[in-house]
């Protein structure tokens, strides 16, 4: 048989599909289903968190940071509860990373603070002596980016049926609804919103300057995302 | 006609044999840059704050990957395939002009799209998962590539007068149909822009899976991406390349077939050890832990054939270093299919897992086994494709033994921080606390990282006195006659 596909140039091609297709068809198709329900507690992220998802994303913070706390008892120790399928289900992408050259993330915003992250993200060796991580200075000047966000609110939410403006399970058996706005002009205004409570928190003149002046620095999105994490 | 050799025609061959060099040269020195940041911070700022955001690590290294992954590696694999594939089929590009055409568009096209990828990624546009960073557009733009390849491929079977596929035929007709799949489905993506009615970023998407699923579907293809990408073309190589540049015929047909079909196999199951430990389902880890042990074995078929087939003439392996390159390419194969399967024991997974042994792996198995098999297929093209003898043998001596010592440097100094630091994570004191805080695992990385450094500085200083070397041969060697060019290559002193 292997003497005529050698021959066969097509059929050996077909071969080689079906049996390298195979693994895939039995592993990842069945557990779709079952793997993408959140866990109660686990909400959609408000435009702002996402903006300053997408600048975590932007930055490559995953090339260093893991989300994605083991079921052992060292990490559970040093980060808190492990990870639930569950709580992953609004992440897209998924952010576990590969390489834990810092320290894992998925629940820093339990023991870090607003303006811990300022301090540390303007420079991270002064915070924590020895550290190797780079300072992420621009941050503080760049202007994030609503927009994307909120046109990738409106995409899960038409598209994959994201509960905004739904009620959603608290673990303490209350429900909160997390609002999309019905227009641009209005997502930014919830943002800005929303930034101005951290950069209340704040003490870099840069940012507070641009906050009054109605925009966004990349900085305070991020550190709506981090506070997030828990 | 039939019994004069055909006149073979290289025109893309050489052009991507250019992009093989070039990219690795860049993505190399990214990799040396980076090196130097995790060991020394500094460096991050090596243009000044002003330009930081551009040359810190983290956007630093997915360039690094994708350069050396998508640039060098797959710019290798056009780079033989446009020269194996035409004298294993007995049928020359310049029969069929379509093929020239489509061969040369492909070309153009792939520097357009590596462009477009520096650009994309120095500017932080990614979505972030590994080895896809790569956003719509771009991900379009290298499906046409790949399938104007297929096209190549297919085509070039099509008019062949050789019957029978030869073995590196196989391999990168599964490196086609295999990537060709996982790097489709991984990238299922919905453009918000369009999604939205045109609001943000025209170029941004997110992605078609969540979390645990989306996990699975990109290991599925991270795995796999190593598989067509780092393991089966590089076999098709050194099927090809170690016969002819030795004169010995494959050890065995029969152990060739078996590693064919067992890697086709087995590794598409073994995606699941990237997440041990993770929040997919036990049974598909255990599958993953399985399956990778599995692989050892169609993984050692191959080497193990390569190396039987210079059973009687080892004395070749002290005389010629182009024959030195690849024995040490195949060996290092082994190691890193016997190191992978242990790391995939999930009580050594626990251990290894986000830490530095994992770097170590990779690039024993990149540095020893795919460079090496790639510039080897390099040198044993050039006198063929320039019609000239390889510039200087001592050179290629001088430069075997640099990046040997740049290998070893950099994976024993990786496995050492890996487990330290894996070690160091999982301590606990007499108490029941933690005895180190993360930071003290960080900065007991220091010498390891210096080490790293200095290995992989030598190891792009070997790749310049390669592309050095070829681009002497291509200018200066001695010109050479077809009947010199029938095993061993020749080489100038
Ligand atoms: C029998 C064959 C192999 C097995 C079973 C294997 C197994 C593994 C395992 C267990 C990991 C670590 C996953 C983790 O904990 O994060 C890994 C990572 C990796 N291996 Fe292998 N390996 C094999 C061969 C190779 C070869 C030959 C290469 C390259 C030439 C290679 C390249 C890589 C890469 C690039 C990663 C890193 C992925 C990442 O974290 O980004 N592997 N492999
Ligand atoms: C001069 C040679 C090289 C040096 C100095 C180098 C250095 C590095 C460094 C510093 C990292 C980051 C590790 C970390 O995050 O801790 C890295 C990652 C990586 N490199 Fe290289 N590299 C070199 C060549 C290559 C080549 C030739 C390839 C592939 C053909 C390659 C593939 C990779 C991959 C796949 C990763 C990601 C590993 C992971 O996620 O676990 N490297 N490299």
């Amino acid at each position: 048989m292997f003497h005529w596909l050698e021959k066969n140039p097509f059929f050996f091609a077909v071969a080689v599909f079906v049996t390298i297709a195979f693994a895939g068809l039995v592993e990842i198709l069945p557990n779709f289903a079952q793997a993408s329900s959140p866990t109660v507690g686990t909400k959609p992220y408000s435009t702002l968190e996402l903006t300053g998802r997408h600048v975590y994303i932007k930055n490559s913070c995953n090339a260093c940071h893991s989300q994605l706390v083991r079921p052992f008892k060292s990490e559970t120790d040093r980060y808190g509860n492990y990870s639930l399928s569950g709580e992953y289900a609004y992440d897209r992408p998924f952010l576990w990373g590969s390489k834990r050259t810092g320290p894992d993330l998925h629940r820093v915003g339990n023991y870090r603070t607003t303006d811990w992250h300022e301090n540390h993200m303007w420079d991270p060796a002064a915070v924590v002596p020895g550290s190797i991580m780079p300072a992420y200075r621009w941050m503080f000047v760049n202007e994030a980016d609503v927009d994307t966000a909120y046109a990738e609110q409106i995409t899960i939410k038409n598209v994959f049926n994201v509960p905004y403006n739904k009620p959603v399970p608290m673990k303490d058996g209350s429900t909160v609804t997390v609002t999309l706005e019905d227009s641009l002009e209005g997502a930014h205004a919830a943002a800005l919103a929303e930034a101005k409570i951290i950069a209340a928190d704040m003490k870099n003149q840069d940012v507070k300057d641009a906050i009054a002046a109605g925009k966004i620095p990349e900085i305070v999105a991020l550190i709506a995302y981090m506070n997030r994490l828990k | 006609m039939e019994n004069r050799p055909l006149e073979y025609d290289y025109t893309v061959a050489k052009l991507f044999m250019f992009t093989t060099i070039v990219l690795g040269i860049v993505g190399m020195l990214v990799g040396v840059i980076l090196a130097f940041q995790l060991a020394f911070p500094e460096v991050n700022l090596l243009l000044g704050e002003g330009l930081a955001e551009y040359t810190n690590f983290s956007r630093l290294r997915p360039l690094h990957t994708d350069a050396v992954i998508f640039g060098f590696t797959v710019s290798g694999i056009f780079a033989t395939w446009y020269y194996i594939g035409q004298r294993v089929l007995k049928v020359s590009m310049a029969e069929s002009p379509l093929l020239m055409a489509l061969g040369k568009l492909q070309f153009t096209l792939y520097v357009v799209t590596v462009a477009a990828v520096v650009v994309s990624l120095l500017a932080g546009v990614t979505t972030s998962k590994e080895y896809a960073e790569f956003e719509w557009p771009i991900d379009i733009a290298i499906v046409v590539v790949w399938v104007l390849w297929g096209i190549n491929i297919f085509g070039l079977i099509g008019i062949r007068r050789e019957k029978s596929l030869y073995i590196s035929v196989w391999y990168y007709i599964a490196t086609f149909l295999g990537v060709a799949m996982l790097y489709l489905f991984n990238n299922m993506a919905v453009p918000t822009y369009f999604a939205s009615g045109g609001i943000g970023d025209w170029y941004h998407s997110v992605s078609m899976y969540a979390g645990t699923n989306d996990a699975l579907v990109q290991w599925w293809y991270g795995h796999n991406a190593v598989a067509f990408g780092f393991t089966v073309p590089i076999v098709a190589m050194i099927y090809y390349f170690l016969p002819k540049e030795s004169g010995q015929a494959v050890y065995s047909y029969k152990l060739s077939l078996l590693s064919f079909w067992g890697l086709m196999f087995v590794y598409l199951w073994a995606g699941g050890h990237h997440l041990l430990f993770s929040t997919v389902p036990d049974w598909m880890q255990t599958m993953g832990s399985v399956f990778s042990v599995v692989l050892i074995l169609p993984s050692w078929g191959s080497a193990i054939n390569m190396l039987l087939t210079m059973k009687g003439e080892w004395q070749q392996v002290a005389s010629s270093p182009l024959i030195k390159f690849m024995i040490l390419a195949s060996t290092f194969y082994m190691f890193s299919t016997l190191e992978g399967p242990i790391q995939a024991i999930k009580s050594v997974n626990a251990i290894a897992h986000f830490t530095d042994w994992i770097v170590g792996h990779v690039h024993d198995g990149v540095l020893g086994w795919v460079v090496f098999m790639i510039m080897a297929s390099l040198f044993h093209m050039a006198p063929r494709v320039f019609k000239r003898e390889i510039y200087s043998k001592s050179m290629m001596n001088t430069q075997f033994w640099i990046q040997t010592l740049g290998v070893i440097l950099y994976f024993t100094s990786m496995w050492i921080a890996g487990i330290t630091q894996g070690m160091m994570w999982r301590a606990h004191d007499e108490f029941g606390n933690l005895a180190y805080s993360f930071i003290d695992t960080v900065t007991v990385l220091h010498p390891y990282y210096t080490i790293r450094a200095i290995g992989g500085l030598l190891y792009l200083i070997g790749f310049f006195m390669f592309a050095y070397n070829i681009y002497k041969t291509m200018t200066v060697g001695r010109r050479v006659e077809e009947n010199e060019l029938q095993t061993a290559s020749p080489m100038g002193a």
